[in-house]
């Protein structure tokens, strides 16, 4: 399971805050915590309240700032194609653009950004129509994704599809679709492209939220889930994600399996 | 329509472990399936050893001693002839401190193993003679008669590993980590070993290997899994395997039973040595790193078929 840390977020007061204040600290912070809470990217968004001409030198800064504390990968996240771009110019390794949707004029974009930078890229199974309901439009959307990145040579293993997961409260039948797709996902190529989601979600504004997403996430893994941007400042989620990866055989189990997880 | 090959991408690596005073010996360090050098590194070739035992050996057959006839008594000599016939390392098999043996001291067992690595320019594996609580006592001593040597040590295992370790820390050594036949506990055992700070690339894992018809499977598969497992990136389980297969291939009737024993399964001699070889080869295809043999003979020929299979096979 390869853990994107959200917590580097302008929709999150302290990341606001020190943006407007350019104070680095929140940012050092958080980028070190959730590398210490095995996060393997961390996701940096300039949030909605940053001016749209501000976005690229904003997103500039937040790339620095997090991986000069942090020795880890940015997931780099905004609707903005010059804010991505900006992000990208100063990233050191191999960054992951957060995020084209399925409609062409998008992947036109971001696509060939991605071959270009040698990166990966998440691709949002929707279009401007919106989320679609069922399994079989989700992964229709999906293809669409992998059958432009073949064409710009963005190898199968640096795209992520993520099924798109809404709030459990508010679109509760969507929890069933979006399993499906996860399954289905890893049909459409071979080598298959890998999957992510944006796993919060899918406990928006609902009570219990790390309960349902600790639940939802080990569902997702065992329908083929690769990838989550999660919130990685959550012992009981990392716990699960230990024991899972020992049930689905994917790490050799020892007694000591929950240390072992921790210290990857 | 060009056919694109398809090559496993790994994102990790064996480690590599040194050994000898002078770091003469490498070993690890894979970044690929055993000998599929397209798809990655395969940077060190196996090593070979030959034993050497503290006391006469007795139950080996008689066409085992026939090469060292005239140094079986004498282990320092044993270790200089092991040499000449091209092991790369000397295994030394500190036999005589078993009770059922000659009960033989710490101390008595360090001087042999000073002698013997002072008298050789290859490495040494000092290996104890099984007992675990004896083998804890004995490297306490060892250990230290053979500070600086680098050697390879053990075996420790779940019972043994805290005072071995302590002492291949306090004088330089690397250990040999047993676990019969068993993934879990081989990496459980690898993490109580670095957590008691001894680096990760100064432990080599001893799977417990079988013979060729004695259950070479499992360790097989045990040993492809955790090479895999390596691979992908867990690193309790990125150490160089060393396989006995001397002491296995040698136990088999096959290896044991006298040409007139059973004449339809050909000369003993030439039929032993073969078990011996194939043991080892077989275990060389599934990721073995050290392999700890009895007869020269058998060195000579892993020796051709490792040559062979070092060549590079990338495109």
């Amino acid at each position: 399971m390869i853990l994107i840390g959200e917590r580097i977020n302008g929709m999150f007061k302290d990341i606001r805050e020190a943006i407007q204040n350019k104070d680095p600290e929140p940012v050092r912070y958080w980028a070190k915590r959730q590398y210490e809470m095995c996060a393997s990217y961390l996701d940096v968004n300039t949030g909605p309240t940053v001016e749209a001409a501000d976005q690229p030198a904003v997103m500039e800064w937040l790339v620095k700032t997090a991986q000069e504390a942090a020795p880890l990968p940015c997931c780099i996240d905004s609707t903005n194609p010059d804010a991505i771009e900006a992000g990208l110019k100063v990233h050191k390794g191999k960054a992951m653009i957060n995020s084209t949707t399925a409609d062409q004029f998008k992947m036109d974009i971001y696509i060939p950004m991605a071959a270009k930078y040698n990166a990966a890229i998440i691709g949002l199974a929707m279009n401007e129509k919106g989320v679609p309901k069922s399994a079989s439009d989700r992964i229709a959307l999906a293809m669409e994704i992998v059958v432009n990145c073949d064409m710009h040579g963005v190898p199968m293993e640096d795209l992520y599809i993520d099924p798109l997961m809404l709030p459990c409260n508010v679109a509760q039948e969507h929890g069933v679709e979006v399993l499906e797709t996860l399954r289905q996902i890893k049909t459409l190529a071979d080598p298959a492209p890998r999957t992510t989601m944006g796993l919060s979600n899918s406990s928006q504004r609902c009570t219990n939220r790390h309960l349902i997403n600790r639940t939802f996430l080990i569902m997702s893994m065992a329908c083929g889930l690769d990838s989550a941007i999660a919130d990685v400042d959550d012992e009981e989620l990392l716990d699960a994600v230990a024991a899972a990866n020992i049930l689905l055989n994917k790490d050799i189990y020892c007694d000591s399996f929950l240390k072992t997880f921790r210290s990857k | 329509m060009a056919v694109t090959i398809a090559k496993e991408k790994w994102t990790s690596k064996v480690g590599e472990m040194v050994l000898g005073a002078d770091s003469t010996v490498k070993v690890g360090g894979e970044s690929a399936l055993p000998f599929l050098h397209f798809e990655g590194e395969i940077p060190n070739k196996p090593v070979l050893a030959l034993e050497v035992w503290d006391l006469e050996p007795v139950d080996w057959p008689e066409i085992l001693k026939k090469p060292f006839a005239d140094v079986l008594a004498d282990p320092v000599a044993w270790a200089k002839k092991n040499v000449e016939y091209g092991a790369d390392l000397v295994a030394l098999r500190l036999m005589s401190a078993h009770p059922d043996y000659k009960n033989a001291t710490p101390e008595e067992c360090a001087a042999t193993a000073k002698a013997v690595a002072d008298a050789v320019d290859v490495p040494l594996i000092v290996i104890g003679c099984g007992v675990e609580e004896k083998d804890a006592d004995l490297f306490e001593k060892v250990g230290e008669a053979l500070n600086g040597k680098n050697c390879l040590i053990g075996c420790a295992t779940e019972k043994n590993y805290k005072t071995i370790t302590a002492a291949a820390m306090v004088n330089g050594h690397s250990v040999i980590a047993s676990s019969p036949l068993d993934i879990n506990l081989a990496k459980q055992l690898n993490i109580l070993m670095t957590e008691m700070n001894l680096p990760a690339n100064r432990i080599a894992i001893d799977p417990l290997v079988g013979a060729l018809g004695y259950g070479i499977e499992y360790a097989y598969s045990i040993m492809e899994r955790a090479r895999m497992g390596a691979l992908m990136g867990d690193k309790m389980l990125a150490m160089p395997v060393i396989c006995f297969v001397g002491q296995e291939a040698w136990k088999a009737k096959e290896a044991k039973s006298p040409d007139d024993e059973n004449p339809e399964w050909g000369a003993q001699e030439r039929r032993a040595i073969l078990w011996e070889v194939i043991t080892a080869t077989t275990f060389a295809q599934a990721g073995g790193s050290i392999f700890v043999l009895r007869h020269p003979e058998t060195v000579k020929q892993v020796k051709v078929q490792l040559d062979k299979m070092m060549e590079s096979n990338a495109y």
